[in-house]
């Protein structure tokens, strides 16, 4: 039996954290939709909405730490501290892993604005936390290009699945919104149901008498 | 003594034709010498340039800022938009601010249906408010000016072509910027004066900063109700002892008042502060709207022997407002008019809040319950209910408006209530009285 | 010793989320349409902690804890 050598248990210790910060990040993005729309999960209060949102994000900064260490300190493909942030500079597949570097930087500015959102102004933190939508779409693409694993048996079906709900839950976030009763209409939405509701009474009253 | 003003009154979308015959130009002599009018020209007709400045001459400048204001405090001059707030302390707080020079706008947008006193100052006396801009402006160090008027094309028209003539005989120091306000019952408000004039919805905001800190385009604002800066305009002309010589000594000065008398016949007149309001409504009436669609209704009984004056009309929960007075006849059911009004007013609802635009309509639902035949027992509790769940928690004051409106209608027409859950009801006429505008069509372009 | 703070909610920004109230049901209820009651006086000093926590956790960051007046 071929020993593991420490090289290649670094390469699989960085694949695997990759592929799971992946899907913890399909599901940040989702619960991350999920508070938007005011979206419960069944049997849970709010608060464990956005619990969870916040928690798995922080727990995918954790794989995505170990994801990275060990790709940096793996001495057989030659990436550098630097290529981790800033994008397209490393040796190695510069191209598919300055994505990685783009995913990274991006998600570090929602994960500190979001640790200190309680000292910025709503419209700042806000307008960083819509590069979430970008940073996913990135995520993934530097997963499916880095290595072969995503594009080919099971992982493949893995990695469509996470596409699929994250688009499903985007697309949802869309249609929701477009059929939400916009601002200036929505007193009189009130109104006109409660003009229904009083006419039928009515109506009822009328028969009994 | 009350000046009645030449009429027709413009209502919304119409205006007063200049040879109009005036229906109310009576001028009552009770030996006070000719102390009216102020603001109103004294014969028929929109005042122009020319005729202004023969009469008045141009506008007062005291050279440097803060000089005006020794004076606006010692005539007790108060905001006449409804707040009623000492205009001193407004100019004086403005003059202090440190950081970029503020802006000064005046307000015209007059978003009550019911009230007409801006359009037709606007209309007839606009030199008077324009002296009072710049007067204003050179108070507080501003040289960004603006007016913020009720839409309407002729009106704009008429102003531009006032600023212009003003400009070109150089008598403004500051150009002034017209904005036109939609028409919404909340354009006048000042935050949305304030979005409207930068640019964008007539939408209030969140408080605080208030405009006078973040204002227009962020800058310190002040904003002035259009009548107000009428009645500036004449203090730095003829001094504080002059505006003291009408009114009370609490309350100085003349104002302009929106009547309503109970035979539909409707006006703006100048009047002076503590002026009878049995000498202002003469018909018959059930009950008088003090204040407009925020205001409250009080029993003519009682507001038969008030005079106009926030110290005999503040303890009894009501307020002289914009001067809004509606004389109630007695053919009609208060019950439903107050109804309609609250209908028209939760569609005003800006939508922002949770509370206003959920609370409003069923507080307009159960009113008109309430103004119906046999009402549910249900219905009166839920009203009083959600009037207290919606006071306060909104972004503006629209919601405790309403609920003070509708608390009063209550009380003043309780007996009328009584009635109605017996099935049957005292008024015999069907006729809406109360003005409301017609059907508003609803989009987000409608705020702009 | 700071001085007392006291919740307020900016009602524009506000959507009903409902996470303050679920965060801090000594202080905070919800009307029936699922906006908060806020409480009039200042935060007492034990749950002070928790209402930075509703304040922070906040999905439209509508509430925010101001100095008492």
């Amino acid at each position: 039996m071929t020993a593991i050598t420490g090289s290649t248990a670094l390469w699989y210790a960085s694949r695997a954290t990759g592929l799971v910060s992946l899907l913890l990040l399909s599901l940040v993005v989702m619960l991350g939709i999920l508070v938007n729309r005011q979206g419960r999960l069944p049997g849970l209060p709010s608060f464990a909405v956005t619990g969870l949102h916040r928690s798995l994000s922080l727990l995918s900064v954790l794989f995505i730490a170990v994801h990275v260490a060990t790709a940096i300190i793996d001495p057989y493909v030659s990436i550098g501290l630097a290529a981790v942030v800033i994008p397209f500079v490393s040796a190695y597949m510069p191209f598919w892993l300055g994505l990685g570097a783009v995913a990274l930087d991006l998600i570090a500015a929602l994960i500190l604005t979001s640790l200190a959102r309680a000292h910025m102004s709503r419209r700042t933190w806000r307008g960083i936390h819509w590069l979430a939508y970008a940073a996913w779409p990135v995520a993934l693409v530097h997963g499916i290009g880095s290595s072969p694993d995503l594009r080919s048996g099971g992982l493949l079906l893995v990695a469509i699945g996470s596409a699929l709900a994250v688009a499903a839950a985007g697309l949802w976030r869309v249609t929701a919104k477009a059929r939400e009763v916009p601002r200036a209409e929505r007193a009189a939405q009130v109104l006109a149901g409660i003009q229904r509701q009083a006419h039928r009474a009515r109506a009822g009253h009328g028969g009994a008498r | 003594m009350t000046h009645h003003a030449t009429l027709p009154l413009p209502g919304p979308g119409q205006w007063a034709a200049e040879d109009a015959p005036p229906t109310m130009a009576r001028r009552r002599d009770d030996g006070s010498h000719g102390l009216l009018p102020r603001l109103m020209p004294a014969r028929p007709g929109p005042v122009d340039l020319a005729e202004h400045l023969e009469r008045l001459g141009a506008p007062p400048y005291r050279g440097t800022p803060r000089r005006l204001i020794g004076d606006v405090e010692a005539a007790g001059l108060t905001g006449r938009g409804g707040a009623a707030f000492p205009t001193h302390r407004k100019l004086a707080a403005m003059a202090a601010g440190r950081g970029p020079a503020p802006v000064v706008i005046g307000n015209g947008a007059e978003g009550e249906p019911a009230s007409s006193k801006d359009k037709a100052l606007l209309w007839f006396s606009p030199h008077l408010v324009l002296d009072g801009l710049q007067l204003a402006a050179e108070a507080v160090g501003s040289a960004t000016v603006g007016l913020y008027i009720h839409r309407n094309p002729q009106l704009y028209e008429r102003l531009q072509v006032a600023i212009a003539q003003r400009a070109a005989a150089g008598l403004d120091a500051a150009l002034v910027e017209l904005t036109e306000a939609p028409h919404r019952f909340l354009a006048g408000e000042e935050s949305a004066l304030a979005s409207r004039v930068s640019g964008g919805p007539a939408l209030p905001r969140f408080k605080p900063p208030r405009a006078s800190q973040r204002g227009v385009a962020g800058r310190r604002t002040l904003v002035q109700n259009v009548e107000t800066l009428a009645h500036l305009a004449l203090i730095a002309r003829y001094g504080p002892g002059w505006f003291r010589s009408a009114g009370t000594p609490d309350e100085p000065g003349s104002m302009l008042a929106t009547l309503h008398q109970a035979d539909g016949r409707t006006g703006v007149v100048e009047t002076t502060l503590g002026m009878p309001i049995a000498d202002l409504l003469r018909l018959p009436a059930q009950a008088v709207l003090v204040g407009g669609y925020h205001g409250t209704w009080l029993p003519v009984a009682q507001a038969e022997g008030l005079p106009l004056a926030n110290a005999a009309l503040r303890p009894l929960g009501a307020a002289v407002g914009a001067g809004v007075l509606a004389a109630l006849p007695g053919d009609r059911c208060g019950v439903a008019e107050t109804a309609r009004v609250v209908s028209y007013l939760a569609l005003e609802s800006a939508g922002q809040c949770g509370p206003c635009f959920n609370g409003l309509p069923r507080m307009a639902g159960a009113l008109a319950e309430l103004a119906g035949p046999r009402p549910r027992p249900q219905a009166h509790a839920d009203l009083q209910r959600w009037s207290g769940l919606v006071a306060g928690r909104g972004a503006c004051h629209h919601p405790d408006g309403t609920v003070r409106l509708v608390r009063s209608a209550l009380q003043v027409f309780a007996a009328e209530i009584d009635h109605h859950a017996h099935g049957y009801c005292t008024g015999t006429s069907g006729r809406p009285f109360l003005p409301l505008p017609a059907e508003p069509p609803l989009d987000d372009a409608d705020w702009r | 010793m700071g001085k007392h703070k006291q919740l307020r909610v900016n009602p524009i920004d506000c959507a009903g989320h409902g996470v303050c109230a679920e965060l801090l049901p000594e202080l905070i209820r919800l009307d029936e349409w699922g906006y908060p009651l806020l409480p009039a006086g200042p935060v007492p000093r034990g749950l002070e902690r928790q209402a930075r926590r509703a304040v922070t956790d906040c999905p439209a960051l509508a509430l925010a804890l101001a100095d008492a007046s």
